[in-house]
């Protein structure tokens, strides 16, 4: 016998998307382990935003901005493709999409792992602080814009300006990069590098071969005013 | 803000449903524009070389009958009128310039929404849901229809600012995002003789293409001409006799989906409008990529 609690079903098509979020905020505390299936999203916004349990959530279907908004704790796979804002300023934990993420996935992430299983377009991890995002397609432009900590991971290419203005974030592309923005160079990839590629591509169930990936990250240049160098502002 | 709708019935069954259909899209997207709301319906051409026009007055008691016997004498033949609202769409065996030309002289308290075969263009202030109810849009067949919800951010709300405005015969636009040149550009058109009624900055986009496109280019080459001569930000929808064109500007801030069945291609400014279409959930959806325009049934003119 298993000890797991019996999945809630839950349909947007009948029911309202703030009674859904307040019967998911209720988990916080004792509400470990609760499995939720949502029905009939309809590209609706700031569903499943501001978990703070661990439970296991799946949407079926499309979702619309802001999805899984702050999220802690709690694992949440989307069976379809999810508008703008998916995961942003994620805490911990992780969400899946299965189809294609809208712009400024995971925006601003402080921890957590975001895996995109489609492409991502313009923004993505923009200003990220600290999340893991694995996508297994490709990236629009202005990606990693001004992203502060944590790691990007893209099987497929990156649109131009990659990582504008990074901070201290990682980024590893396999495919083609269009340009990198401001600030961004490419930089060697040693075993460790490898070896964190293939940890984050094992986590987000993944299959890509680490040692295909280039690093890339911030020539540090920057980070503090240089009239020196006022021309590359 | 704004929302951005359009559906394409690529299958003829469909086309009794047209309204229908595109209602619940315009609604779904009231909260993205909830000051005026804007339908265009291609439908019912006229045939051998007559044209339809759609005028608006704002007078809810306006003689349309008077207006419908004074313009079948000058035709000299029976003239067909619906009126809808406060609008009315007249079609007629007269060819569209001579059409603007009675109207423009003998009607200049008439603001003319469209003129072409095909297209039919409704538009008014107030929130969308309302506006598909005093049209009846739910009533209106057709093979495509682009709509849009506005919530105004750089001219006021009336509803000549609002959206679609038409560019050219059987053509209109759409518009979500601001320009940030349309006060030079305006002053550059009206040189070229392009007339505008307002100072809004959808309409000088609008002019904009009904210049590129009077001047020889193709649609396209219009729109790709756009993502170098407007400043701002945009997702633009412009539909045609034969279906509807999209472009987003290349920094990409507005949003847009398109989906596509078997039975019908659809935009919206978000998946959710498009989500009550039959088959939705089976429909591909992408996101248009950034400077890069897509058409549909033929939009290429």
């Amino acid at each position: 016998m298993s000890n797991l609690p019996e999945p809630v079903d839950f349909d947007l098509a009948g029911g309202d998307r703030r009674s859904l979020n307040r019967s998911l905020h209720a988990l916080a505390g004792d509400g470990a382990g609760a499995r939720w299936n949502i029905r009939n999203p309809g590209g609706r916004h700031a569903l499943c935003v501001g978990m703070a349990a661990e439970a296991e959530l799946a949407i079926h279907g499309h979702v619309g901005y802001y999805c899984a908004g702050m999220n802690r704790s709690a694992n949440i796979v989307i069976h379809g493709n999810a508008g703008p804002g998916v995961a942003e300023n994620m805490m911990s934990g992780s969400v899946r999409v299965k189809g294609n993420a809208s712009q400024s996935a995971g925006a601003s992430g402080r921890g957590g792992l975001l895996v995109i299983e489609g492409n991502a377009s313009a923004r993505c991890g923009i200003s990220m602080k600290g999340i893991d995002i694995v996508v297994a397609g490709s990236v629009g432009h202005m990606s990693a814009f001004m992203a502060q900590a944590g790691h990007l991971v893209v099987c497929g290419e990156a649109g131009a300006d990659l990582g504008d203005s990074i901070y201290e974030a990682v980024l590893y592309v396999r495919g083609p990069v269009a340009s990198l923005g401001a600030d961004c160079v490419e930089k060697e990839m040693t075993d460790a590098h490898r070896e964190r590629v293939g940890g984050l591509l094992a986590a987000a169930g993944v299959e890509a071969d680490p040692g295909s990936f280039r690093r890339y990250g911030s020539a540090r240049r920057l980070y503090n005013f240089n009239v020196d160098r006022a021309d590359e502002y | 803000m704004c929302g951005i709708v359009g559906l394409y019935a690529k299958n003829p069954e469909l086309r009794p449903r047209l309204g229908e259909l595109v209602s619940p899209m315009l609604v779904e997207l009231g909260d993205r524009g909830p000051d005026s709301a804007g339908i265009a319906f291609y439908r019912r051409p006229v045939a051998g070389g007559g044209s339809k026009i759609t005028v608006h007055h704002v007078d809810p008691g306006y003689e349309w009958g008077s207006l419908r016997d004074a313009f079948a004498a000058r035709c000299g033949a029976d003239v067909e009128m619906e009126v809808r609202g406060s609008h009315a769409t007249l079609a007629s065996p007269l060819p569209p310039a001579d059409v603007e030309r009675w109207f423009g002289e003998r009607h200049p308290e008439l603001r003319v929404m469209s003129v072409g075969d095909t297209i039919e263009l409704y538009k008014e202030k107030g929130l969308p849901v309302d506006v598909v109810d005093r049209f009846g849009f739910r009533d209106i067949d057709g093979s495509h229809a682009l709509g849009h919800t506005r919530m105004a951010t750089e001219s006021a709300v009336t509803t000549e600012h609002s959206h679609p405005f038409s560019t050219g015969l059987d053509l209109c636009l759409v518009h979500n995002g601001s320009l940030s040149n349309h006060n030079r550009l305006r002053r550059n058109l009206r040189r070229e003789g392009i007339a505008f009624q307002t100072d809004n900055d959808t309409e000088v986009a609008a002019g904009y293409l009904t210049w590129r496109l009077r001047e020889g280019d193709s649609l396209d080459e219009a729109l790709e001409a756009a993502n170098d001569d407007l400043d701002g930000f945009y997702t633009f929808a412009v539909a045609t006799r034969d279906g509807f064109a999209v472009l987003r500007d290349p920094i990409a801030c507005k949003p847009a989906v398109l989906a596509e069945t078997e039975d019908w291609v659809a935009m919206g400014s978000e998946f959710r409008a498009i989500a009550p279409l039959p088959g939705a959930d089976r429909a591909e959806i992408w996101e248009p990529t950034p400077g890069r325009v897509y058409h549909w049934g033929g939009a290429t003119t």
